[in-house]
């Protein structure tokens, strides 16, 4: 079968109007009344689209609300806008080519990504790192997280109606970009880590940036909330809304802080140790009640355990090598490359061509910023995987979004949505 | 570890399994597609897996049964992982929907569906997720190529603009 | 008034009228606001506190086409958004032009594959093309400053 007709053809057919009537399609209209209540069939309630263009539902999401007067009967979400078929392009390149396109998933945390798909090829195909990379590995994964809180509480006070906490939070994220930007020489897109250990060793003056976070960053959260916590119009908006139990929470696979809110002790990094989080001490906050206000307390606690940990591997970061002495993985150095001709061909080797991983599938999951990031990775034996699929938190934190909001009001849609930290490129992918 | 708990598994579900693999210290347990769902509900009510955190299908081409759906399950109490695998082969690619024991698995089965064109019996919901609705196929099947476009990294402009359709006012 | 008391009598000021519109035009864009994936992260960095794109006269970003006559299209454009861009830059009032930031909207970037359109250009007709991955901020603003170079260069109307 070759590949679809794509569905978009300039010539013959006016954009704006997909023409869906020649086209077989595989759902029926009795599948679709089924998605709203009967009272929508009869104009007793009412149909609103809300997006995939609208500035509070980060991105491209699409929301098909029903409502009854301003209180919400049902939300039909429609993901896919952002499908970018990184999957099926990862299958096409070799481990070490798959990297850049993990970047690309969740984009507010670049690092997170990274580091959930080499470790699992680390896994696959059985690689020690070294402790100095899994101590850097662990700085970089806690500004990453704080960068990824960063944009969800500027973007959420945003949403909420409080523009200038927005400024702050983008002020202070360039403090972190700018660590990126030392590090690997991109801001964003990093691909800093790879299989083995780390792209190269951290620059000089890395120390000086990261201690420059660290003294502000405390300042910073008190501002932030100063700003929120107590205001009460910031109270009004969220506690009470979005609720959802315990129970429900893991019923729905729901992740990362938006289960923590709701009073579950599950955190990757405590129940799964990876990259000696273990050598670490840190609490991990929980909230009780599970609404957008629980969500928000628990991920501003989150601030303060990630510096406390970053401080924690900055005292004790061992000198060492980066990266693995398997030179299976690992490139050899450049020193070596100048004279030694067998270097050579096996550096040429190895970015052409890639290594070989195993047949087998492992699952290896990190704590990303917005939950368990699970990189679930088939291997069949040749340079190039078999399947990757990536485990996306926000995919199964946004689910049951049609549930939390039943009953709520138009207006709170919004914060819950806020509070629940999607990133659609993680959601679609 | 994993080899205790791949004896215990064993012994609990008995011939619902087919076999039990140990691959990395990652337990696996490979089940016929008919007794899926009373392995899942004993999983979640026994063995206190409560938590779906993934499901997704690996096309295997060119063995046969082709397909294999995976499930990832965790236990929150007892802090362990476990996957369950079911082979399906392609002529006949259905399986019973896992939505009425994990309520997660709704849109990760439309998603799979959409994808690999899977069908899931007893869904409530099996709609494209991803895709436009109008799409035509599967796209993470093998046999669909992984690029479209032929001369990608090209200068000539000719070449580009032979095949390239461009948008007007 | 204020200027003229200000500056003293400053004669007439002659010019032509495509050169006052376009004066106008080029200094008071107002972007559509839609951000699509990573892209959109960077063109939020560049209107926030750092790099602070008001300078330049094109602060106001509007949630609504009808109100705005740039798109920036930041990130990547997938088939199922595809016709929803189109019926966004076929709502927005004439003169309009679109910034295709970044490599995905430029030619599809790294993604080479069937859910991604190979090209904005394929959809609407893209005046600037603002290379990277993404592009940095420094990036974006000197594309928008491309065109209003080529804003104040248009015709007021085509001569048959
Ligand atoms: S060009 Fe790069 S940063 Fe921009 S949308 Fe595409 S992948 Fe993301």
């Amino acid at each position: 079968m070759a590949i679809a007709e794509p569905p978009i053809r300039i010539e013959d057919a006016p954009l704006n109007a997909v023409r869906v009537d020649d086209v077989q399609l595989d759902i029926t209209l009795e599948q679709l009344k089924k998605l709203v209540s009967p009272r929508a069939l009869t104009g007793e309630t009412m149909l609103l689209n809300m997006g995939p263009q609208h500035p509070s539902t980060h991105g491209v999401l699409r929301l098909l609300l029903e409502l009854d007067g301003e209180t919400i009967v049902s939300c039909i979400p429609d993901i896919g806008y952002l499908h970018t078929g990184i999957e099926k392009t990862a299958e096409g390149k070799t481990y070490l080519k798959v990297i850049p396109l993990t970047d690309r998933t969740d984009y507010l945390a670049p690092m997170s990504n990274n580091l959930a798909f080499c470790g699992a090829v680390e896994k696959l195909v059985g690689i020690e790192v070294p402790i100095r990379a899994q101590y850097l590995r662990v700085i970089l994964m806690e500004l990453t997280r704080m960068n990824s809180h960063l944009v969800w509480l500027g973007t959420h006070a945003l949403d909420i109606g409080a523009m200038s906490v927005f400024l702050y939070c983008m002020r202070e994220r360039e403090m972190i970009l700018d660590i990126y930007e030392a590090v690997s020489g991109a801001r964003m897109m990093s691909s800093y880590i790879r299989p083995g250990g780390l792209w190269r060793d951290v620059p000089a003056h890395f120390p000086q940036l990261v201690q420059r976070v660290l003294d502000v960053f405390p300042g910073r959260i008190l501002e932030y909330e100063k700003l929120l916590k107590e205001n009460p119009l910031w109270k009004e908006r969220t506690v009470g809304i979005g609720k959802i139990s315990a129970e429900d929470a893991i019923a729905w696979g729901m992740t990362g802080p938006c289960l923590r809110g709701s009073g579950v002790n599950y955190d990757v990094r405590k129940a799964q140790p990876y990259s000696s989080y273990d050598h670490f001490d840190f609490s991990v906050p929980l909230g009780s009640n599970g609404d957008v206000y629980d969500r928000y307390k628990c991920r501003m606690e989150e601030f303060n355990q990630s510096l406390k940990i970053i401080r924690q591997a900055m005292k004790r970061l061992p000198p060492g090598p980066v990266m693995t002495d398997d030179r299976k993985v690992a490139p050899p150095p450049k020193h070596e490359i100048a004279y030694s001709m067998e270097s050579l061909i096996h550096h040429f080797k190895l970015w052409t061509e890639g290594f070989r991983a195993p047949e087998g599938e492992v699952y290896f999951a990190v704590e990303s910023g917005k939950g368990e990031y699970g990189v679930l990775l088939s291997g069949d034996g040749s340079p190039k995987p078999r399947r990757v699929h990536f485990r996306a938190p926000s995919f199964h934190n946004l689910q049951p979004l049609s549930e939390i909001s039943k009953g709520a009001l138009l207006a709170d849609i919004v914060a819950i949505i806020g509070s629940i930290d999607i990133v659609l490129g993680d959601v679609d992918r | 570890m994993s080899q205790s708990l791949s004896e215990l598994l064993k012994s609990a579900l008995g011939d619902a399994i087919s076999q039990v693999t140990v691959f990395r210290d990652e337990v696996t347990l490979h089940v016929p597609r008919e007794r899926i769902i009373e392995v899942l509900t004993h999983l979640r009510d026994v063995q206190q897996f409560n938590m779906l955190t993934d499901e997704t299908c690996v096309d295997y081409y060119p063995r046969e049964p082709r397909f294999g759906i995976l499930y990832q399950l965790y236990s929150i109490p007892r802090n362990i992982r476990v996957r369950v695998k079911v082979m399906l082969s392609e002529y006949d690619a259905s399986i019973p929907s896992a939505v009425p024991v994990y309520r997660n698995a709704n849109w990760l089965e439309r998603e799979i569906y959409d994808l690999f064109g899977i069908h899931f019996e007893g869904h409530p919901d099996l709609r494209r997720i991803l895709l436009p609705m109008d799409y035509q196929g599967h796209p993470l099947r093998k046999e669909v190529p992984v690029t479209v476009e032929e001369n990608a990294f090209s200068f000539n402009r000719a070449r580009i603009d032979a095949t390239k359709p461009y948008a007007t006012e | 008034m204020g200027l003229e008391q200000k500056l003293g009598d400053m004669g007439i000021v002659t010019t032509s009228l495509e050169k006052a519109v376009n004066w106008a035009r080029s200094n008071a864009i107002w972007p559509m606001l839609f951000g699509l994936a990573c892209c959109a992260i960077e063109m939020m960095s560049t209107q926030a506190s750092r790099y602070d794109l008001s300078r330049f006269g094109m602060e106001l970003m509007r949630a609504s086409p009808r109100q705005s006559d740039l798109m920036i299209v930041a990130g990547r454009v997938s088939r199922k958004m595809a016709p929803v861009l189109r019926n966004l830059y076929d709502q927005m009032p004439d003169p309009k032009w679109v910034i295709a930031m970044g490599d995905c909207a430029s030619c599809g970037g790294v993604f080479n594959n069937y859910a991604i359109v190979q090209g904005v250009d394929e959809i609407v007709p893209v005046d600037v093309y603002v290379a990277g991955c993404p592009p940095r901020p420094e990036t974006l603003i000197d594309g928008i400053m491309k065109l209003q170079e080529k804003i104040k260069h248009e015709p007021l109307k085509k001569w048959q």
